[in-house]
């Protein structure tokens, strides 16, 4: 199957100042692609060229086999905006009518649609009087209208407590098993990582890596941190032995590469004697994170 | 095409009667028609004029200030409010095309101008013939009245998108509204009149001067009303300087107005990046 969307070599610049430059990405279908970027990377500009909202400067950009902003990409495109807002004036219920009405879908399954997120008690109800947890809700159920091919999804999961977290991945897993291919962007790097297929990091507009998260573990070679608690008066042999340690707190900390793992463990166990206990703390994923949004000096 | 231009003006109506517009709009045309058909009311005999022919030239006068009022009121926010609230962008990645949105958007508008010209005139004219019965005789000027009426308040809808469109902030697009409004309502008579007198009847009475009031859409169909009720053109000093002008001339510009500020306001839409 050819991939929902292709970018090669894209560049967008904002008065002379790269907000994207030579980004090339593609996702498959029934592919969950997670995006992460401190704020000003360069994800919601992406985001914004995927959806033809603004013109690139260059490279190239195909959605659903159409230019983005083609009438026949965004019949296929369904996009939820970081914060979506709606007017206040109109009910849950009309508002998701309008927008099925927009993209010429029958109207019957409105309610329906809302009780899929869990906002059908709620759905004659202003949208003026909804929490933002409910208006990021309206906004999910307004871009599952008419099985989209492509969802592209900022920060869907901000203004949602856990539980409903948990109700939007699954419902992503529906999604993408009917072969819809997902777009996200997050902050919350644990719920990315249980939760799609893939991970891009963009920083300063470039993308700086793209894999799966075992992949970046590998590539980024972080050191492993060891804590060592010492038996009392015993800490000042241990600084001896292993000149690389330091002290942090009450107890000494050592860190070494992945490969040097197995031997600085050996020679920890010599120790024996003088050693209460030994924690292996492995890099986490912000470690991960922040080694490739700051490897281009950010 | 049509499916979604008429959800957007579905939508566009319910917001309007739920912010109250559509009350604001009826009750502020009925209310100002009433006074005036009251105020003048006392002299038809004198001008030999029906009952109802005197009204709608009053109402002319009133509409030439109140129906670009109503029409700004409703459409300054039409897309800087979209944007300031944030809901332009998920708008626009729907598959609907940018001019369908202003399409939509009009239709509504219109729809409650209409409703808003028709209550007021119905009342005024309703009063007319109930006190005169004579005053049917006049329903042809207030028909005319009426539909011109409507064509000018498409005018100033198309030109509050334009600049609801190039302001990009609720605040400013109300600003430039109002000062638009009495810069071609108010201010634009005012600085023609001042002309005419310093000319003193030369080059600009005579050649500038009708074509500036053709130019401006709110003279245009003050001076379309009146040359077409001949027995009132002695009220108005505007239309009488400029009598000379023949009625297919402000017939044009009131007609073609619309067009010019819509492609006007499609124009400057499209412009706008999200």
């Amino acid at each position: 199957m050819t991939s929902t969307l292709t970018i090669s070599h894209l560049t967008k610049t904002y008065d002379g100042v790269a907000a994207l430059s030579d980004v090339s990405l593609s996702v498959a279908p029934g592919e969950r692609v997670a995006l992460l970027g401190h704020n000003g990377a360069g994800k919601s500009t992406l985001m914004k060229v995927i959806l033809g909202l603004i013109a690139p400067s260059g490279g190239e950009v195909t959605v659903c086999d159409a230019k983005p902003g083609q009438a026949a990409a965004r019949e296929q495109v369904a996009y939820l905006p970081e914060n979506a807002t709606f007017h206040s004036a109109l009910t849950g219920l009309e508002q998701i009518t309008f927008y099925m009405r927009l993209r010429g879908q029958d109207t019957a399954g409105a309610m329906e649609l809302l009780e899929r997120v869990g906002l059908g008690h709620a759905a004659r109800r202003r949208i003026g009087t909804y929490s933002k947890g409910m208006r990021q809700r309206v906004g999910l159920a307004q871009a599952l209208i008419g099985a989209p091919r492509l969802l592209v999804l900022d920060e869907p999961t901000s203004g949602l407590d856990p539980v409903s977290r948990r109700d939007f991945y699954e419902l992503l897993d529906g999604l993408a098993a009917d072969g819809a291919s997902i777009l996200l962007s997050s902050h919350a790097l644990t719920e990315v990582e249980a939760r799609t297929d893939r991970l891009l990091i963009l920083s300063g507009g470039r993308m700086v890596a793209e894999g799966t998260l075992p992949d970046l573990r590998r590539e980024a070679a972080l050191p492993v941190a060891m804590h060592i608690t010492a038996l009392n008066g015993y800490d000042s042999d241990i600084m001896a032995a292993l000149p690389n340690a330091i002290r942090v707190g009450e107890g000494l900390q050592i860190s070494c590469t992945q490969e040097e793992k197995l031997a600085t463990l050996a020679r920890i166990s010599e120790l024996r004697g003088k050693v209460v206990d030994l924690e292996i703390i492995p890099p986490s994923l912000e470690d991960i994170y922040s080694h490739y949004s700051r490897r281009d000096g950010q | 095409m049509i499916t979604r231009i008429l959800a957007t003006a579905a939508t566009e109506i319910r917001i309007a009667s739920r912010n109250r517009w559509v009350l604001i709009a009826v009750v502020l045309m009925v209310l100002f028609s009433l006074v005036l058909s009251a105020a003048g009311s006392a002299p038809t005999g004198a001008l030999g004029a029906d009952r109802l022919s005197v009204v709608a030239a009053s109402l002319t006068s009133l509409s030439v200030y109140l129906v670009p009022l109503v029409a700004l009121l409703m459409s300054f926010d039409a897309v800087a409010g979209e944007v300031e609230r944030g809901t332009l962008p998920l708008l626009l990645t729907y598959p609907v095309a940018r001019w369908e949105v202003l399409a939509g958007k009009l239709l509504a508008h219109t729809a409650i101008l209409i409703l808003a010209i028709v209550a007021g005139y119905g009342a005024a004219a309703a009063i007319a013939i109930v006190v005169d019965p004579a005053a049917l005789s006049g329903l042809a000027a207030l028909w005319r009245l009426t539909w011109t009426s409507v064509l000018l308040g498409a005018t100033f809808l198309g030109i509050g998108y334009a600049l609801s469109s190039r302001a990009k902030r609720v605040s400013g697009a109300a600003g430039l509204a109002i000062g638009l409004w009495l810069g071609l309502v108010v201010l634009y008579d005012l600085g023609l009149l001042a002309a005419v007198v310093a000319d003193d009847g030369g080059f600009f009475t005579k050649s500038i001067f009708p074509a500036a009031l053709l130019a401006n859409p709110a003279d245009a169909f003050r001076l379309f009303n009146l040359t077409a009720a001949e027995a009132t053109a002695a009220a108005s000093g505007v239309a009488g300087a400029a009598n000379a002008i023949p009625q297919w001339q402000s017939l044009l510009s009131v007609a073609v107005w619309p067009f010019i500020a819509l492609a006007l306001a499609a124009l400057s839409f499209r412009k706008v990046v999200p």
